[in-house]
């Protein structure tokens, strides 16, 4: 495989990681405009402990994991007092923070970023990208699933009939932080580097629009999403390389994901991929089941 | 005298802050959305500016004096605001009933963002521009204290904006059909409130004062690029956040807040530390106080 379709396989499996982050408590009806927090502490940690504490990638992986993991939980019980856009605004002041602290911590490389040694290669990203996708779609088909699209759906109504509202909030949002932490970890061992400024609030707002274009109702949305995000701005890059006619391609690329983004939610506000869809696609019983 | 310097300096930033305050805290209480366009129309007014007075082979560089170019980069940011209300508002009431659903003027506002500035920066390369200011000196010296004229000005208007709009939401027969838009939409409209013609007159205000901001800003500093808009506006959103969403007031007073600390920080520790206290206090204050340092809201109060 050539290095370019090596490295696009690599984003795009490190893009759907995230996508998952940003779903697992949007599925619960929480927007996370601040995935971008957790991605940081994850490719911190990890880094920190391939490059200082000479720990291999495995471990370290699973450590960042578990780290933003644990942050997310800590924190989730102060972001969950707070409601709607309050909730976008509290997740996206987080992410500042932490940005803030990392910058500030001269041993990770401060403004500099920080370079790690270790590589992440394709036989690492692809797998952990599969994982994760098959965690999701498990999660999803499990009680706790059940739960969360209730929520999504109707929080009092859930409310009502028993679904235990804060706790199934909680694990929603930790296990969106952990997610995200194991793609701040992957990210950071495949570029060899990671810095505060090119993980910022952009990246925070892309991963949540591409998740939205995708759709919440379905654990295939995300996948959707991140697929169109990574494909279609590289494809028109591609594009404008054929002709100089075709120039204008290149520095239009991600207009195209915003105007498709503005006209979804005109046309489609829930996503491309909806259940409605799903069961036309895949009858039967389980898709009924996983509906 | 250092000290009393970088404490001018502060609320000079505050007060270019306080007008993009203004604008999202205004979007926020009337219409009960986060407009993430706002740093768009900041940037290109300031970016239409710069093309059209600045002779050149870019696009639009037509050499025009100031005056007429302000003038147009304010009507193009007002335009787009416009055209943005289209694609925002009018489908906020698309109901798909799911708890993301509250979000969709807010994404369609992020989609918006990714259009203007990919496409400025696809019209004008995204390298940073030179302004060559039409004025020789934009600096004001008084006791030895520098004050740059742009910051003043901002300041000022975005005081008498503020003024203004008090007087026209208290007093008058339009003031009062938005503080009722504001409260309830639904309500307001059956009630004989014209909702879909006085809501562009919103995202018009929003618009002029994002221009407004994006213009001073543009002449204070001297370099536009495509993305200007992002980091003021992160600022002016911590600035309406301490003041409490939908209290202009507030906005106001926000954003000096945020310039002075943003600036006292800067000097004392350095310019990795920016980020730590405007952004741990504001997470503390959406969690513990979410209306704000200054009391209960008068628009859009009770919504959340």
């Amino acid at each position: 495989m050539s290095g370019y379709l090596s490295g696009l396989l690599a984003m795009l499996s490190i893009n759907v990681v995230v996508a998952y982050a940003v779903f697992m408590p949007a599925s619960a009806g929480l927007l996370n405009l601040g995935v971008a927090g957790f991605v940081l502490l994850g490719a911190y940690t990890a880094g920190a402990l391939t490059s200082l504490g000479d720990w291999s990638l495995a471990p370290a992986l699973l450590a960042g994991a578990a780290t933003a993991g644990l942050i997310a939980f800590l924190i989730s019980f102060a972001i969950l007092r707070t409601r709607g856009i309050y909730m976008v605004l509290a997740t996206f002041a987080f992410a500042e923070v932490v940005a803030g602290v990392l910058l500030n911590i001269p041993s990770l490389g401060g403004a500099a970023g920080l370079s790690v040694m270790a590589y992440a290669g394709l036989p690492v990203v692809v797998p952990c990208a599969a994982a994760v996708v098959l965690l999701m779609v498990w999660l999803m088909r499990t009680r706790f699933g059940l739960a969360v699209r209730a929520l999504h759906d109707d929080e009092s109504v859930a409310n009502l009939f028993g679904v235990n509202l804060r706790l199934t909030q909680v694990v929603a949002f930790t296990i969106g932080g952990a997610i995200g932490g194991l793609g701040g970890g992957l990210l950071v061992h495949q570029f060899n580097f990671i810095d505060v400024q090119s993980t910022g609030v952009l990246f925070s707002i892309y991963v949540l629009l591409y998740v939205l274009m995708g759709g919440t109702q379905t654990v295939w949305g995300p996948l959707f999403g991140a697929v169109f995000f990574t494909l279609v701005p590289e494809g028109l890059r591609k594009l404008s390389e054929l002709d100089p006619s075709l120039k204008f391609l290149e520095g239009g690329r991600y207009m195209v994901f915003g105007l498709a983004v503005v006209l979804l939610m005109m046309w489609r506000p829930q996503g491309v991929i909806t259940r409605t869809l799903m069961e036309a696609l895949l009858p039967g019983r389980s898709a009924r089941r996983t509906t | 005298m250092q000290l009393l310097q970088q404490i001018i300096n502060g609320i000079l930033l505050g007060g270019i802050l306080a007008f993009v305050a203004v604008a999202f805290t205004l979007t926020i209480g009337m219409l009960n959305f986060l407009n993430f366009t706002i740093p768009a129309l900041f940037m290109l007014a300031g970016m239409v500016t710069w093309a059209l007075s600045t002779a050149g082979p870019h696009f639009l560089g037509l050499g025009w004096h100031w005056l007429p170019s302000v003038m147009v980069g304010i009507g193009v940011a007002v335009l787009a605001s416009l055209l943005i209300e289209r694609f925002t508002y009018r489908y906020m009431k698309a109901r798909f009933g799911d708890a993301t659903e509250h979000a969709l003027p807010l994404v369609s506002s992020l989609g918006f963002l990714i259009v203007f500035e990919h496409g400025a920066s696809a019209l004008w390369s995204s390298d940073p521009q030179r302004f060559e200011l039409p004025f020789k000196n934009t600096n004001l010296e008084w006791g030895g204290l520098i004050f740059g004229i742009p910051h003043l000005v901002s300041l000022f208007l975005a005081i008498g904006l503020v003024v203004l709009l008090k007087a026209v939401l208290e007093r008058t027969r339009l003031g009062r059909a938005l503080r009722a838009i504001a409260e309830n939409p639904n309500a307001s409209s059956l009630m004989g409130v014209e909702v879909q013609r006085i809501v562009p007159l919103v995202y018009v205000i929003a618009g002029m004062l994002s221009a407004f901001a994006g213009i001073l800003y543009a002449f204070s500093y001297g370099t536009v690029t495509p993305f200007m808009g992002d980091a003021i506006a992160t600022d002016a959103i911590a600035a309406m956040v301490l003041g409490g969403l939908g209290n202009i007031w507030g906005a106001i007073a926000g954003g000096l807040v945020v310039g002075l600390v943003k600036v006292l920080a800067i000097s004392t520790f350095g310019a990795e530390i920016e980020k730590i206290p405007v952004w741990g206090l504001l997470l503390l204050i959406l969690i513990v106080r979410p209306t704000g340092l200054f009391g209960q809201t008068q628009l859009g109060k009770g919504k959340f």
